[in-house]
């Protein structure tokens, strides 16, 4: 844990050539957007500062955000990366266990006050003193707490960390609560995703190792170079939405054509994420490219917001499973009722008192 | 125009002199959002559940691209007259508030209220005759169609904003919507539910209308067309 070395020491010592380190600045820096001259000061800034120690803690979680930043595009980034972050404590690829583990993290806590950063992957959850997820043997909560309060800034990794995902789906038994909602004080970015693009998240530590501060955030705390457009905008399948074009059904020819999944719930228009531009697995493909719609998986609610392969979602809020659509044909169906009956019962009465033309016109209303 | 105390009610009997109740403005005002309406929410149903696919090339084909355009710009046009609306409050002056303010604080109102639905209900065999908008349809039209108006206007361009990116004015002006819900899908689901009370308006709107002129003793129809309303015994 050597806390003066550099990065790109550390990289080095990994046996990793400096051509290879370069070509990592060169393709962070392009995710990153950062223009012609981002490779360069990149690979300064691993030159020359100090690694920042990085805990990563593990909620209540599936740990698909360790899996997904493990399958780093270019093959460098896992290590890179890894180096950068590993060796301090990440209870999932870590060679120490129980007591020894536990006291890197009060050791960092202790070492780099205010001066590390903090990776949260999964949230936590509060009910019944937080008993749904313990850490060595103590509610997650604390954990989480006692690290986030020295922090320098904490990474909320995945869906999960930055706005509740599946374990928070409706009831929420265990109230699993979002990084975000339980931190003051201490910055805060979320980066969103079942799990995220790992190039996003090697991006994201890579920007805050540059340039010493946090990314661009939009109102949702998501950095703005990866989530600031909907997957929609840059979706190969866009020129056939436009057209018209769409999959009716998973077997007819529109999907052997590759039309727009828009009608079998594809959520591309709602959800915002680089998925479209930067791909999975180093670009071999993301879920429309395969056939599938969007999930949205991104997205705040996204749980709580099925069917997935409907374009309308589902509103519970009357108890039965319904849509827009549904409830306003119920609407027009009592609507059309109550016409038919006004009219019906109008006719009735007009033709009724067409008999006695002399009686309606001295007729007088009776005082109210 | 200067009768611009709410539910001014003439006499029951007889037959009063015919009165100007809608100028120029409010007039024109009123058929173009007609127009809108239809085109919008024609437009607007078939964004959400689009027509069947056509064959051909992309590179010829622009169907939802056209389907969303005219949504889209008769929603600016809509937004305009909206404003246009407002506007016309202080211009043309008269009645024309009342669209936006019914006077719930008067005892006319829960008076009138009850009378026209009791009317409604055929329980009374003639209605009351108001120089304006009577309590029922004021209140009916500001709940059943300026509010859901201002709800798909404000979603409508949150939902723009979406599409013209976050350095648009779209966004700056409308994007705090986007940060109440979190996710946008429920944008679309509130527009399309305030798409279908403004549909229930319509058919509202325009039953009662032709009902009205047929049975409640004044003019309805022509009276937007011509600016005044006549009655008769």
């Amino acid at each position: 844990m050597g806390g003066k070395t550099t990065f790109y020491e550390v990289v080095r010592q990994r046996g990793i050539s400096r051509r290879d380190f370069l070509g990592f600045c060169a393709m962070t820096a392009t995710y990153l957007g950062l223009g012609p001259d981002g490779a360069g000061i990149l690979a300064h800034a691993m030159q020359t500062k100090p690694r920042i120690p990085v805990l990563w803690l593990h909620g209540l979680e599936c740990t698909c955000c360790s899996e997904s930043f493990l399958r780093s595009g270019h093959p460098l980034a896992t290590d890179i990366v890894m180096s950068m972050i590993s060796l301090d404590y990440d209870d999932t690829i870590m060679a120490a266990a129980g007591d020894q583990a536990e006291a890197i993290i009060s050791d960092i806590i202790r070492d780099y006050r205010g001066a590390y950063i903090l990776a949260v992957e999964g949230n936590i959850p509060l009910a019944n003193d937080g008993m749904a997820c313990i850490v060595g043997g103590r509610p997650f909560k604390h954990q989480f707490d006692e690290a986030a309060k020295h922090a320098k800034a904490i990474i909320a990794w995945g869906t999960c960390a930055s706005s509740g995902c599946v374990q928070a789906a409706k009831p929420n038994p265990t109230k699993a609560t979002p990084v975000h909602k339980l931190v003051q004080h201490v910055p805060v970015i979320n980066v969103p995703g079942c799990p995220p693009i790992a190039e996003v998240m090697t991006g994201v530590i890579s920007y805050i190792l540059t340039y010493d501060r946090m990314p661009e955030l939009d109102n949702q705390l998501r950095p703005k170079m990866f989530y600031s457009q909907r997957v929609h905008d840059k979706c190969y399948r866009r020129a056939h939405f436009d057209a018209g074009q769409f999959v009716e059904q998973w077997d007819d020819e529109g999907a052997r054509q590759g039309w727009c999944l828009y009608k079998m719930g594809c959520r591309g228009p709602t959800t915002y994420n680089a998925c479209a531009s930067i791909g999975w697995n180093e670009n071999t493909s993301f879920p429309i490219k395969s056939g599938h719609g969007c999930i949205g998986c991104s997205e705040e609610g996204f749980w709580d917001r099925g069917p997935f392969y409907e374009r309308l979602p589902d509103m519970h809020q009357w108890g039965v499973e319904s849509n827009a659509d549904k409830v306003a044909a119920i609407g027009a169906a009592a609507l059309g009722v109550a016409v038919t009956a006004q009219l019906g019962a109008t006719v009735v009465q007009r033709v009724f008192r067409k008999r006695k033309p002399e009686e309606q016109a001295e007729h007088k209303e009776p005082t109210e | 125009m200067k009768h611009f105390i709410p539910y001014h009610q003439l006499p029951d009997e007889g037959i009063p002199d015919s009165v100007a109740v809608y100028g120029p403005g409010i007039r024109s005002w009123h058929w173009m959002s007609a127009l809108m309406v239809v085109v919008l929410c024609l437009t607007g149903y078939f964004i959400g559940v689009p027509p069947p696919s056509v064959l051909g090339d992309t590179s010829s084909l622009y169907v939802m691209g056209w389907i969303r355009f005219f949504h889209l710009s008769s929603g600016y046009l809509l937004t305009i007259l909206a404003v246009m609306r407002v506007w016309l409050i202080f211009v043309e002056k008269g009645i024309t508030y009342h669209l936006f303010v019914p006077a719930i604080w008067r005892a006319e109102w829960l008076d009138g209220f009850m009378r026209q639905i009791r009317w409604n209900l055929l329980m009374v065999s003639r209605p009351r005759r108001y120089v304006g908008l009577n309590p029922l349809a004021g209140t009916a039209m500001l709940l059943l169609f300026v509010l859901p108006t201002c709800v798909t206007i404000i979603t409508g361009f949150a939902m723009y904003a979406e599409v013209s990116g976050h350095d648009s004015w779209q966004y700056w002006l409308f994007g705090w919507v986007t940060s109440i819900f979190g996710n946008t899908m429920d944008l679309h689901v509130i527009h399309r539910l305030a798409m279908w009370l403004i549909v229930f308006f319509s058919f509202i709107h325009v039953y009662i209308s032709v009902r009205e002129d047929i049975l409640s003793r004044q003019t309805m129809i022509s009276s937007m067309l011509s600016g005044e309303r006549q009655f008769r015994r």
